[in-house]
């Protein structure tokens, strides 16, 4: 079996994430419940012409898959596999406010076509002129992981030397609302530096995309070699250590190999307990990252985290502010991330330096 | 005559999203489709869905569209021949 690598990140998040010549170098403090992205300027990526009929989230995708492209160094790529939780919510609501508030008359057709799932893979595909293998993983909270599985397995047997990969998800006015009433959005602000002290239930919730060029072939610019990657919808009797540890046996790891853990909390009082068991128990002395106080929750969040594990490989540099305790500031080899929402759809990935 | 054609741009720039075109920047006799202000056949979809929600006109034959949407004078007129809102 081949190896697979990562040959190129982008990241568009609430953060200013996209200039890939930076690496979280100004943060963004936000104090909210509800947390926006820093957009690049669309227009360099996509033109008028094609943007007229997108929404934010086609935009972050599409903007996101040229930059990791041109991060790898290629024009196009042999297949396109995107994730995202909840698809392309604006057009979704668009369609079906319309489809009420017009008593199921007039309806348009353009947000119609633009609010199917695969709508940022399909434009995505057109831009690129790619004719290969496409397809769209909606698979709750681990949709991201979902195309990191089948990639992997796809360039380990050699069927596609590079794939670009990506976790996309954007906020909808009326979804959001509804995650308010039923508190898995904060009902109140948190600042950026609080988010695990806050001590009540929900996540702050944000939006973005997270775009990776992974090939079957080493470049000198790649990232990181991905060894290996789990989900488990949900654990039964089982506990997440436990579940960590069989996830590195397998693996042929043992806990010290492990030089840096990140972790997927969200501030949620009610589900960080995962993550509590693993930095207390397992990982306590272990180098701990987490992420969501920057990029905030959505279902494809996790992919920031594999964004960040990359970054954090190749530049061998470790930001003070997603760190969690202080044991390690260098010479990181391997990491491995978890994350859960809401005490379903667990993962673990594994990445090494290379 | 001239309302109904200011009307008819601001609806076609808002709701075709049509990003770097302003209103102003459409004249009364610029080709709609193809080479003129460079609408596609979605766009002649939106317009008919329009036209019956605005103006309560019913395009039964997609292909009056071709000639009715032709330039924004030419829809003015049609408009105000057969509207019946």
């Amino acid at each position: 079996m081949k190896t697979v690598y990562i040959n190129s990140v982008c990241s568009i998040s609430s953060q200013k994430t996209f200039d890939n010549s930076e690496f979280l170098d100004e943060i963004i403090y936000h104090e909210d419940n509800l947390i926006p992205v820093v957009n690049p300027n669309y227009k360099d990526y996509i033109s008028p012409s094609e943007s007229r009929r997108m929404a934010k989230g086609v935009k972050m995708g599409v903007a996101a898959s040229k930059i990791a492209l041109k991060d790898a160094n290629l024009d196009t790529v042999d297949a396109i596999i995107t994730g995202t939780g909840m698809g392309c919510l604006r057009d979704s609501e668009k369609f079906l406010g319309a489809l009420i508030d017009n008593d199921e008359q007039f309806l348009t057709p353009t947000s119609f076509i633009q609010s199917t799932h695969n709508t940022v893979g399909g434009q995505i595909a057109l831009n690129l002129q790619c004719k290969g293998y496409n397809f769209t993983y909606v698979h709750s909270s681990i949709s991201f992981e979902s195309t990191v599985l089948d990639a992997k397995l796809m360039l380990e047997n050699n069927e596609a030397n590079t794939i670009l990969i990506g976790g996309v998800d954007e906020i909808g006015d009326y979804t959001a609302k509804l995650h308010q009433i039923i508190n898995h959005i904060k009902a109140e602000k948190t600042s950026t530096s609080e988010l695990l002290n806050s001590k009540t239930e929900g996540a702050v919730f944000s939006e973005g995309a997270n775009f990776f060029v992974l090939s079957n072939e080493k470049q000198t610019s790649s990232y990181a070699e991905i060894i290996a990657i789990s989900t488990y919808n949900t654990l039964g009797n089982s506990k997440i250590s436990d579940l960590a540890k069989s996830f590195l046996d397998e693996n042929n790891l043992d806990i010290d190999a492990i030089d840096m853990v990140v972790l997927g909390n969200n501030g949620d009082v009610t589900f960080d307990g995962f993550y509590n068991e693993l930095s207390s128990g397992l990982f306590k002395n272990t180098q701990q990252v987490y992420y969501k106080h920057l990029c905030g929750e959505f279902m494809t969040a996790s992919s920031f985290g594999v964004w960040l594990a990359s970054k954090i490989l190749k530049t061998q540099k470790l930001p003070e502010i997603v760190k969690l305790n202080n044991l390690k500031d260098s010479n990181f080899k391997t990491i491995l991330l978890y994350n859960q929402y809401r005490g379903e759809n667990h993962s673990f990935t594994l990445l090494r330096k290379c | 005559m001239e309302t109904l054609k200011q009307e008819l741009k601001e609806n076609i720039v808002e709701q075709l999203n049509l990003e770097d075109i302003a209103v102003e920047d459409i004249n009364d006799n610029d080709i709609l489709f193809g080479d003129g202000l460079g609408l596609d056949s979605i766009d002649a979809l939106e317009l008919i869905v329009m036209l019956d929600k605005n103006y309560g006109i019913k395009l039964s034959d997609p292909k009056e569209g071709r000639a009715i949407f032709e330039s924004i004078e030419v829809l003015a007129k049609y408009i105000s021949e057969h509207r019946t809102k």
